[in-house]
């Protein structure tokens, strides 16, 4: 009865503004043009310190060697002779003349199969390792002591091994990134919580179930940051690789150029390797972000 | 009659460093099928150390557990637990969360749409059929052992464990979820054995009351029989004469007989 007399008030209450459409209409238009400027606004904050570093960057650089004595050259030069390269990254002129993007692209290749293995391999051997603590006892030291060795360390021997410079270069790409991913798989599966571990006793999940259906999803946080420390050092490592392997690689058309004296090819191509090392960056730090959403927080 | 449970002559140590430190000595309990039985003792007796070897999540030293007969030495769907913490998965939504328990244990013996329909009718009993898209952390704490008790009733077990189910519950949300599972209990007539801490809880709720004495080697001090005829209602039995004597024998146990001596920890 009580509900019934709330409900006639409401009714009065709610006929008597006229013309609401009028005001929503204005109200929104209001909002919208607040939220471009606030966007653009933002984006300005974002944008316009690091364009101004790069501009004042590229100020001194072009001052530094602007001396006909300067052994790099300044950037004006590196516009006017490394252009084609800039301008047309996917140009295809045979089989050794290909624009940065199509180099970029081969070498991203070989670091998808690399880091791809290294991705798999590692969060299997790192449950391993965060699961029995017999095989951390006998992994772990082997482990600390090869996760040192520096990735062109191992490249004589892969050639070796593998007698061709495409599987060895992959190699050293694996060998790179598979540490950090072994090292925190394993530290995000010892630090699953008892309780989940013990509703999956309850349950009686076999191994293969608790690995997908628990451990994987618990030590995603850290499986994650293991992969975005793992690709980074396998973008790294490929650079290197190429420009001893040779092939069509970004890194061999470094070492093409110097061997050519074309610096300021070089300087076209290290931008193109810092950008699609950030890249790759965002991306698996993105994936992870999408993955573990809701993981975090308990 | 052989008895559904039987614990027998259990002994629990743990060593820790060298040091042998002795929790449980000489359990003897034999509990029938379809039997409410709570254990209550001070922190610190070794409820949920007894609760953890009748879950089989922790192993005897001596002694044994037997269900059915069948001596119990490692966890299983048909002895359900109900976590202090809950303890469901954060990465799952409520429903994932029974669906994993339902798909586990009836995989092969339901189709999909029984499980689903066996999942939902879960989540209705602890009311929670609203929330069965919400993550864990978008759920109150109360909520939360709601989902963990639909999810160890979806298990169908032959025994239910509680381990101080309602503890981290408000009081209005604790004596729904007592009548709730004094209203399973009744229509499954499922084996219970709840942990608690709480006198008029644990006489509401169960045919039997075990009695803790304190730690170390902490055992069983008395067993009380509370002979209220179900179903019983909360409001009629604060008045009543029996409940009232029941209620008064486990304080007088608990406040004289076994006080508690916090210097002794």
């Amino acid at each position: 009865m009580s509900i019934q007399a709330i409900e006639d008030t409401k009714v009065k209450v709610f006929p008597a503004p006229a013309e609401p459409s009028r005001v929503i209409a204005f109200a929104t238009k209001a909002r919208r043009r607040f939220d471009l400027l606030a966007i653009l606004s933002k984006l300005a904050g974002t944008l316009l310190p690091p364009a101004v570093v790069i501009v004042l960057m590229l100020v001194v650089w072009q001052i530094a060697c602007s001396s006909p004595t300067a052994s790099l050259p300044p950037p004006s030069q590196v516009w006017t002779e490394a252009y084609d390269l800039i301008a047309h990254p996917f140009f295809d002129n045979g089989p050794q003349d290909i624009g940065l993007a199509w180099r970029v692209l081969i070498s991203l290749q070989r670091v998808a199969i690399g880091f791809g293995l290294a991705a798999i391999v590692g969060v299997a051997l790192g449950a391993l390792v965060g699961q029995s603590i017999w095989a951390m006892r006998g992994l772990d030291p082997v482990f600390q002591i090869l996760r040192t060795v520096p990735p062109l360390a191992w490249l004589p021997l892969s050639l070796a091994a593998f007698r061709d410079s495409s599987p060895s270069a992959i190699f050293v790409i694996f060998i790179t990134s598979i540490w950090p991913i072994i090292i925190n798989t394993a530290v995000g599966v010892r630090n699953i919580p008892e309780d989940y571990r013990n509703v999956a006793r309850i349950l009686r999940l076999n191994q293969i179930e608790f690995f997908v259906k628990i451990m994987v999803p618990a030590a995603a946080p850290y499986i994650f940051t293991g992969l975005r420390i793992g690709i980074g050092l396998s973008w790294l490592a490929i650079v290197a690789a190429e420009m001893l392997t040779g092939g069509v690689g970004i890194g061999f058309f470094i070492w093409d150029a110097w061997n050519s004296s074309r610096l300021p090819d070089i300087i076209v191509a290290l931008a193109y390797i810092g950008v699609t090392g950030f890249c790759l960056d965002r991306l698996v730090a993105a994936v992870g972000a999408f993955v573990t959403r809701g993981t975090t927080a308990k | 009659m052989t008895a559904y449970l039987k614990l027998d002559h259990i002994d629990k140590s743990f060593a820790r460093g060298g040091q042998v430190s002795e929790v449980l000595k000489d359990i003897r309990l034999t509990i029938d099928k379809g039997e409410f039985v709570s254990i209550i003792g001070h922190s610190g007796c070794g409820k949920s150390t007894l609760l953890n070897l009748i879950a089989g999540l922790t192993k005897v030293s001596a002694g044994a557990v037997l269900l059915e007969d069948k001596e119990v030495d490692s966890p299983g769907p048909e002895r359900a637990v109900v976590f202090q913490n809950h303890s469901l998965l954060p990465w799952l939504t409520v429903y994932e969360n029974i669906n994993l328990a339902v798909s586990k244990v009836f995989g092969s013996t339901r189709t999909k749409a029984e499980r689903h329909d066996w999942i939902m009718r879960n989540l209705d009993l602890v009311q929670m059929a609203h929330a069965r898209d919400k993550r864990p952390a978008e759920i109150s704490g109360g909520m939360k052992q709601r989902v963990g008790i639909a999810r160890a009733l979806a298990m169908e077990p032959k025994i239910l464990l509680l381990d101080e189910p309602f503890g981290a519950l408000d009081a209005l949300t604790r004596a729904h979820l007592q009548d709730a599972v004094m209203d399973i209990h009744s229509r499954l007539g499922s084996t219970t054995i709840m942990i608690t801490h709480d006198v008029d809880e644990a006489v509401l709720l169960s045919d039997r009351i075990v009695m803790m004495t304190n730690g170390p080697a902490a055992t069983i001090g008395e067993v009380l029989a509370v002979p209220l005829a179900r179903p019983r209602r909360r409001v009629e039995l604060s008045s009543d004469r029996t409940f009232l004597r029941c209620r008064e024998a486990v304080l007088k146990f608990l406040y004289e007989r076994h006080r508690f001596v916090e210097a002794a920890e």
